[in-house]
């Protein structure tokens, strides 16, 4: 991901979260995953995963940060239905996204 | 240009006439892309009768066009293709009607913009679809690092370059506005 160029650059102030960023829960079989790209800012990546996903703004900031260090992160579970819409959603936005079968 | 700011709960910002052309020009020409894509949808009878459009079952040959319309899976090919006929054709949709929102509501000789939320929304996903595409065509590979070519002062690559650094300007200003919402 990409911060924002110039004085207006507002990079996200690295949140302490602790726990590691995945949202996995038991039986859910499918994942969506978000990859990163040097082009989506990270404020964007943020706020696509607070407005799409419904995460709070804590936990959109360090799953953003995980793709943004690590490279990817899984950022919702659940029926494989479900992963359809939510890569479906972000990849709308512009969000490099794919699903997977959890394993 | 004023960046976006967020006034009696819309997002206002005001643009140059060349920067509202210089929008409006690059936001048209991803919408042709699109087009391009969609018009090699297959024409199929059947689906046509039931009121389902189905795209097609392979990758775009352009890598800007595969990189706004990414396969669903990773490394499974068959699964994405199936994916992708499903799920192809609302994806262009949904961009396109993202661009059309930004072109109707930006004055094409310059001015002030005012948006609602989701016109907001739709400027965030139209302006970073243009990012997306010249990122591409720009070979940006790497995080905050320039792409080659864009030091030659004058050259193409470097107009390019400082407009798509100037778009992620204006996009980080409406996303820093509506983050603070």
């Amino acid at each position: 991901m990409s911060a924002a160029p110039g004085e207006v650059m507002t990079a996200p102030a690295p949140e302490k979260t602790g726990s590691s960023a995945t949202v996995l829960a038991p039986d859910t079989p499918w994942v969506t995953i978000v990859w990163n790209d040097p082009v989506n800012l990270m404020s964007y990546v943020t706020l696509m995963f607070q407005k799409l996903l419904g995460h709070p703004r804590s936990k959109a900031e360090a799953l953003m940060l995980d793709v943004h260090h690590k490279g990817r992160a899984t950022v919702s579970s659940g029926p494989r239905e479900k992963m359809e819409a939510d890569v479906a959603k972000l990849q709308a936005a512009g969000l490099w996204a794919t699903m997977a079968r959890d394993s | 240009m004023r960046p976006f700011h967020r006034r009696f709960g819309k997002y206002s910002a005001s643009f140059e006439p060349a920067e509202a052309s210089l929008i409006a020009d690059l936001v048209d020409q991803v919408r042709q892309l699109l087009a391009d894509r969609r018009a090699q949808a297959p024409v199929d009878p059947l689906a046509q009768l039931t009121g389902m459009t189905m795209g097609p079952d392979s990758k775009p040959a352009d890598p800007a066009v595969a990189r706004l319309l990414p396969d669903f899976h990773a490394q499974d090919a068959q699964l994405s293709s199936g994916l992708r006929v499903l799920h192809e054709p609302d994806l262009i949709a949904a961009k396109d009607a993202a661009a059309v929102t930004l072109l109707d509501s930006l004055p094409r000789g310059g001015g002030p913009v005012r948006l609602d939320d989701d016109a907001a929304a739709a400027w965030m996903a139209a302006l970073n679809d243009v990012r997306l595409a010249l990122g591409v065509r720009l070979e940006i590979s790497e995080d905050d690092t320039p792409p080659p070519g864009v030091d030659v002062a004058d050259s193409p690559q470097a107009a390019m370059y400082a407009t798509y650094r100037w778009l992620s300007a204006v996009q980080d200003s409406l996303v820093s506005a509506m983050l603070d919402a």
